[in-house]
């Protein structure tokens, strides 16, 4: 080979920007590739992608709407990665939530609102939180393997679902469309300057995680199980309680989700109601360094770029499908920009001494 | 009827079979690719658009392996070249997969598969062994791919358990410094595993949109390819109860419907669950039992660094 590997000793701020800054702009390139095959003129395209996502106040607004269940969802996401345990259960997490908080917006039609809306958000964080800990508990219990088994979960709250809106749930008002009853007012979250009030929830989040995860007792135990359990447990900590507690927030705030955007966007419960940011959250949380902060600019970035993908559709009869690949483009170089900000290439000839001292 | 059940069952875990296999043969490397679904939409849309356009069924399904291979070289030099977080990686191929899958396939809705193909995929009797009773109906009466499907589980497993590369293999997936230090190529390996896993998910693809179904649909696999990794633990990393779980899996898929006609009513979205449930189950009683034999291999999941050790 005519060059080796080293680990970067420590890279400025400025400079992990500049890189990451860069895999977009070649992302951008490789798409444009794509899209000049489909005949399109990459330029026009890409500037009615801003448009689409900046244009007017109703697309940003459908920005915002679109940014506060991925920001939630990878802000819960984060706290059990931070700890290593790798949570890819929050799309279950979130299905569950929503039932919760509909079997209370469905039976009880006629409760105060705001009594109504308290219990809905009760509901929606203890039953995400249980569904994740059933998980934990065996992660923290046999060893189980996590990322495996919160995996399966989703499918399970799926089916859940699923079964509840075409069976016992639909709706005999519906002529037969498997759907679910719509939610009374009072059960629905009330807006903002035109947004539902998930988004002062979200910024409220946000600080929260920060400050729990930086600053409490409970926070520094995570990232320390995170590193090395066995520190943990050397220093006295109580692995599996933390463990479990720490997921039942992580499950919660992704059961928070679900009750939001059941009760905001769509007003009952639907298969449809996670939209896949179960998912999309592991991306950008991945993404925004397990960071309160940054998860929310990754995210906001991301609904961004949803949004814009959704324009195209219609100004340039763009198939959703290429706005995905566009998508999944971007992702790809932007995973494989980290590389660049951990490592850097030496080259066989440069002065030995130089890369001594930074692979050391 | 419970031979013809049976034999549903099969060509109904056929695709699952080839996808499964597939994960366990990159997951034996050490690399878990969440990717699988979108691999199979990849192998599953190429497999007949090549199909309708050449009408040459042996080129569709070259087709379909190549281009489920390129989306698990994207996957591998994310991961292994450039050390991505493997989970992440594999969630945005199936991203990745299903845009292809869904741009492509948006022309192929409705069109029908030239005759020539369509025959090439007919069931053919094994001589001699068709005419056993059942068992020659269930096992030897099917389709080329059903029968590609048993020839690579065996070979996967003479590969695996009797061959100096698939011991190396499992040493790369075990303890990826151990094999560095015994002058294994890591990075090949691993390399390697992940495009023929990628290989094997494009023919399970193309299974369904070839054979299976066959037309195109929209999100063709239905979510096959999470069940593959599921099914993957079910089989505890081993290629012949891959075989086992794929054809049990492939029954569970079918016995809804088939339940309805003695009119036993089951609702079918409680049936779906079954799968995932058994896959918990099992994943618990792996965990319990701790036996070294069923154990996912020990490098799952993390990167390999010689600077690093």
């Amino acid at each position: 080979m005519i060059f080796r590997i080293v680990k970067r000793a420590e890279l400025s701020k400025k400079k992990a920007i500049a890189i990451r800054a860069a895999a977009i702009v070649l992302a951008l390139v490789a798409a444009a590739v794509f899209i000049f095959a489909l005949g399109r003129n990459p330029v026009d395209v890409y500037l009615s992608m801003l448009k689409g996502a900046f244009g007017s106040s109703y697309r940003f607004r459908e920005i915002i709407i679109k940014a506060i269940p991925l920001t939630i969802t990878s802000l819960g996401i984060a706290i059990a990665f931070k700890m290593k345990f790798w949570n890819i259960g929050a799309e279950g997490q979130i299905f569950m939530g929503a039932f919760a908080a509909s079997l209370f917006a469905l039976h009880f039609r006629d409760m105060q609102k705001p009594l109504m809306l308290l219990i809905m958000a009760a509901a929606g964080i203890i039953a995400g939180g249980l569904w994740a800990l059933i998980p934990a508990f065996f992660k923290a219990q046999f060893g189980t393997n996590e990322t495996l088994f919160t995996l399966m979960m989703n499918y399970i709250a799926l089916k859940w679902v699923t079964y509840l809106q075409y069976g016992p749930w639909k709706d005999p008002a519906s002529f037969g469309f498997p759907k679910v009853a719509n939610f009374s007012d009072n059960a629905i979250l009330p807006k903002v300057f035109g947004i539902h009030i998930g988004w002062i929830i979200t910024l409220i989040l946000i600080a929260a995680v920060y400050v729990f995860i930086n600053r409490t007792k409970k926070g520094y135990e995570i990232s320390v199980i995170g590193e090395s359990e066995n520190t943990a447990r050397y220093a006295g900590m109580n692995v599996r309680k933390i463990i479990l507690t720490a997921i039942f927030i992580s499950g919660g705030i992704c059961g928070l989700t679900g009750m939001i955007q059941a009760s905001a966007v769509n007003n009952t419960l639907a298969v449809e109601v996670t939209g896949g940011v179960g998912f999309t959250a592991i991306i950008t949380a991945w993404l925004g360094q397990l960071s309160a902060p940054i998860i929310f600019i990754v995210s906001f970035l991301f609904a961004a770029l949803l949004q814009g993908g959704a324009y195209i559709q219609s100004a340039f009869q763009i198939p959703q499908a290429a706005a995905q690949i566009i998508q999944g483009t971007i992702l790809f170089f932007v995973l494989g920009s980290e590389f660049f900000i951990q490592y850097r290439l030496v080259f066989k000839n440069e002065h030995p001494l130089k890369t001594k001292k930074e692979g050391a | 009827m419970l031979v013809s059940f049976l034999t549903a069952a099969i060509q109904a875990g056929t695709p699952l079979l080839f996808a499964t296999l597939g994960e366990t043969i990159t997951e034996k490397s050490g690399n878990l690719n969440l990717g699988v679904e979108g691999m199979m939409l990849m192998g599953a849309v190429f497999g007949f658009q090549i199909g309708l356009s050449t009408s040459n069924p042996v080129l569709a399904l070259v087709g379909a392996v190549v281009a489920a291979s390129l989306g698990a070289l994207i996957f591998a030099f994310l991961t292994v070249t450039l050390r991505a977080n493997q989970t992440v990686t594999g969630l945005v191929l199936s991203i990745f997969g299903s845009g292809v899958a869904g741009f492509i396939g948006q022309k192929l809705a409705g069109k029908v598969l030239p005759n020539v193909v369509k025959n090439f995929f007919k069931p053919v009797k094994v001589p001699l062994l068709a005419d056993v009773p059942y068992v020659g109906q269930i096992l030897f009466n099917q389709d080329l791919l059903v029968y590609l499907g048993y020839i690579v589980i065996i070979l996967s497993g003479i590969y695996l358990y009797h061959t100096r590369k698939g011991l190396n293999l499992r040493v790369t997936g075990e303890n990826p410094a151990a094999a560095d230090a015994a002058g294994i190529n890591v990075s090949l390996y691993k390399y390697l595993h992940i495009l023929i896993g990628g290989a094997l998910c494009g023919l399970g693809g193309a299974y369904l949109s070839l054979v299976y179904v066959p037309a195109w649909q929209e999100n063709i696999t239905a979510g096959r390819g999470w069940i593959a990794v599921a099914l993957v633990i079910f089989a505890t990393w081993n290629p012949y109860k891959v075989l086992l779980g794929s054809y049990f899996f492939g029954g569970l898929d079918i016995i809804g419907f088939r339940l309805q006609k003695f009119n036993i009513r089951l609702s079918q979205y409680i049936l779906d669950m079954l799968p995932y449930v058994v896959t918990i189950l099992v994943l618990i009683a792996i965990s319990l039992r701790r036996s070294k034999d069923n154990a996912p291999p020990k490098g799952l999941g993390e990167p390999y660094f010689r600077e690093e050790r």
